[in-house]
């Protein structure tokens, strides 16, 4: 495979907290059209690999090349105008601002708010029309999420980066938002998931990466990682 | 009665140049979370720089075209001064503990408080009158042109930053700024101008504070920042530090309560009032009167 066919590469990259090392040199692709997901326990890296691609971070080393763009040399709001939208981990939402002005915000870098693609957010996740002029604050876990993602998908990404979507919310909320980032990533949005949730997120996936406190272990296709043994004991919550 | 409208509109006069003075420290500490305590000194400045525009940039004549060149050229140079307050005391410390842009900022103020008094002198100067001493006497109630002024302009500018911040683009990614800066930049807001423009905004406001002192009180000092400064940082933190709407009605309720202080007791007591009155609102409103906006985070 040549590298032309990666919509996304990062090579051996390495991130530190102060002297402490996160990241150990990992690298992965992403192909136009897939959905991608790394997963990996708690602490393993995983919000720090996404947070470096939206270069919240800066590298230690390495690069992140997304459409022939070198992304570690860019400030982090250029980040977003080239393609490439993050719903961050815990959400964060602008609590005090309408979910209405959010999904606005999220449309920032340009200089007209695309009404299709306002109205494409509102038909995934309708909970956001009904309640759009509500304080973001005031909406549940899982309407918070819906709304981070759809703030960013505002922005007309072709890389969505969506960092544990899943984390603290019902599970029947939990169905219906992967049941809408597989509607998402159908548009031809790619899709680059952080999960502790590795059944759910195997099941949206085509492929996958196992981080272990800074590195990848593991990578192969869905059905590979859902039959490994290792993968099961681990994270699939299967016994011997 | 008398004593009560007398008192009322001077509480009005000087609670909305509190008021201006108090969105500078207020838009600053909503997103960089920091009392830029060199504003004070910047407002200040601005009184002695509006003295030094007029008698030796516009020639010293005063007309309408001379007083608005003075306003203008003013606004513009504290702005400056705002800017470079921001690139030199406070951009090179984004990462660094609090405590040091604290301490940044006690130097920037002493620096600024320190440049006036060697431009300009340690004696007290009296500030033009630019503005034509016109009284009128309703029933008994003194008002002049200068308050009308004050009260009717500083209105209007907060009317329009009020609308700015809440209704256009760069106004909402001020206030995304300020509740996550992390987030915000996620959306492509590049934080660093926003601080810049808060910074712009602040220095603005306070400028036309410090001509509005100028213009009312006419005599001004060197370190009559801190005085000013401090006031209007009480406004701020009264009517919920981070605020905007807080800092216009802490202003205003500061400038009345000042005002009523002075006019019912003695003007010597103002000082502690306002320090026991601040108190009395931390106690029972920690976070200020309109506080932070709740919004309970899942
Ligand atoms: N701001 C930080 N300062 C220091 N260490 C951090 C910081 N954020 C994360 N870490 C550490 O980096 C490692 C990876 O964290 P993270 O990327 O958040 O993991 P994950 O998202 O997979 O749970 C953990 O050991 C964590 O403690
Ligand atoms: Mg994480």
């Amino acid at each position: 495979m040549t590298s032309s066919d990666y919509l996304f590469k990062i090579s051996d990259l390495e991130v530190s907290y102060g002297s402490i090392a996160a990241i150990k040199g990992i690298s992965l692709e992403v192909k136009k059209g897939e959905i991608v997901t790394i997963l990996g326990s708690n602490g393993a890296g995983k919000t720090t690999t996404m947070r470096t691609i939206s270069q919240l971070l800066k590298a230690k080393q390495g690069s992140i090349i997304f459409k022939g763009h070198e992304l570690t040399k860019l400030p982090a709001h250029k980040v977003v105008s080239l393609g490439i939208s993050h719903s961050p981990e815990g959400r964060r939402v602008f609590n005090i601002l309408t979910v209405e002005e959010n999904l606005m915000l999220g449309a920032y870098t340009k200089s007209k708010v695309d009404l299709e693609i306002l109205n494409w957010v509102y038909d995934l996740f309708p909970r956001l029309q009904e309640r759009k002029a509500q304080l973001a604050g005031t909406l549940s876990g899982g309407e918070q999420q819906m709304l981070a993602i759809g703030r960013a998908l505002m922005s007309k990404p072709e890389l969505l980066l969506l960092d544990e979507p899943s984390l603290g919310i019902a599970p029947i909320l939990v169905k219906a938002i992967f049941t809408q980032i597989r509607k998402i990533a159908e548009t031809g949005v790619t899709v680059l998931l952080v999960e502790q949730n590795a059944r759910a997120a195997l099941k949206l996936a085509n492929r996958g990466y196992v981080l272990e406190v800074g590195k990848i272990v593991h990578s192969g296709s869905s059905e590979e990682l859902l039959s490994s043994k290792r993968i099961q004991e681990a994270y699939l919550g299967k016994q011997k | 009665m008398d004593i009560f409208l007398q008192q009322l509109v001077n509480g009005l006069t000087i609670g909305s140049m509190f008021a201006l003075i108090a969105l500078g420290y207020t838009m600053v500490y909503g997103v960089m979370k920091l009392i830029n305590f060199a504003h004070g000194d910047l407002v200040a400045g601005s009184a002695f720089v509006g003295l030094f525009v007029f008698s030796e940039l516009l020639g010293g004549q005063i007309s309408f075209a001379v007083v608005l060149g003075v306003f203008a050229l003013t606004i513009i140079l504290i702005s400056l001064l705002g800017f470079t307050v921001e690139r030199l005391a406070y951009r090179p410390l984004r990462n660094a503990p609090r405590l040091s842009a604290v301490v940044s900022a006690l130097g920037a103020s002493m620096v600024i408080q320190n440049g006036i008094m060697l431009i300009w002198g340690p004696q007290m100067r009296i500030f033009p009158e630019l503005i034509p001493t016109i009284i009128w006497d309703i029933g008994g109630v003194v008002v002049s042109l200068i308050q009308v002024l004050i009260m009717v302009l500083s209105m209007l500018l907060m009317v329009g930053l009020y609308f700015f911040v809440e209704k256009t683009k760069i106004g909402t990614a001020i206030r995304a700024s300020a509740i996550d800066q992390d987030a915000a930049r996620l959306m492509g807001i590049n934080v660093n101008n926003i601080i810049v423009t808060i910074f712009i905004i602040g220095s603005s406001l306070g400028a036309v504070g410090g001509l509005f002192i100028g213009l009312y009180y006419r005599g001004i000092t060197f370190n009559m920042g801190w005085q000013y400064g401090l006031y209007a940082f009480v406004a701020a933190i009264m009517g919920g530090i981070g605020n905007i709407p807080g800092a216009m009605l802490g202003g205003i309720l500061l400038g009345l309560f000042n005002a009523f202080i002075a006019g019912y007791i003695s003007s010597t007591w103002s000082d502690a009032f306002t320090f026991i009155l601040l108190i009395v609102i931390l106690i029972v409103r920690p976070t200020g009167i309109l506080g932070e906006r709740v919004a309970e985070k899942v």
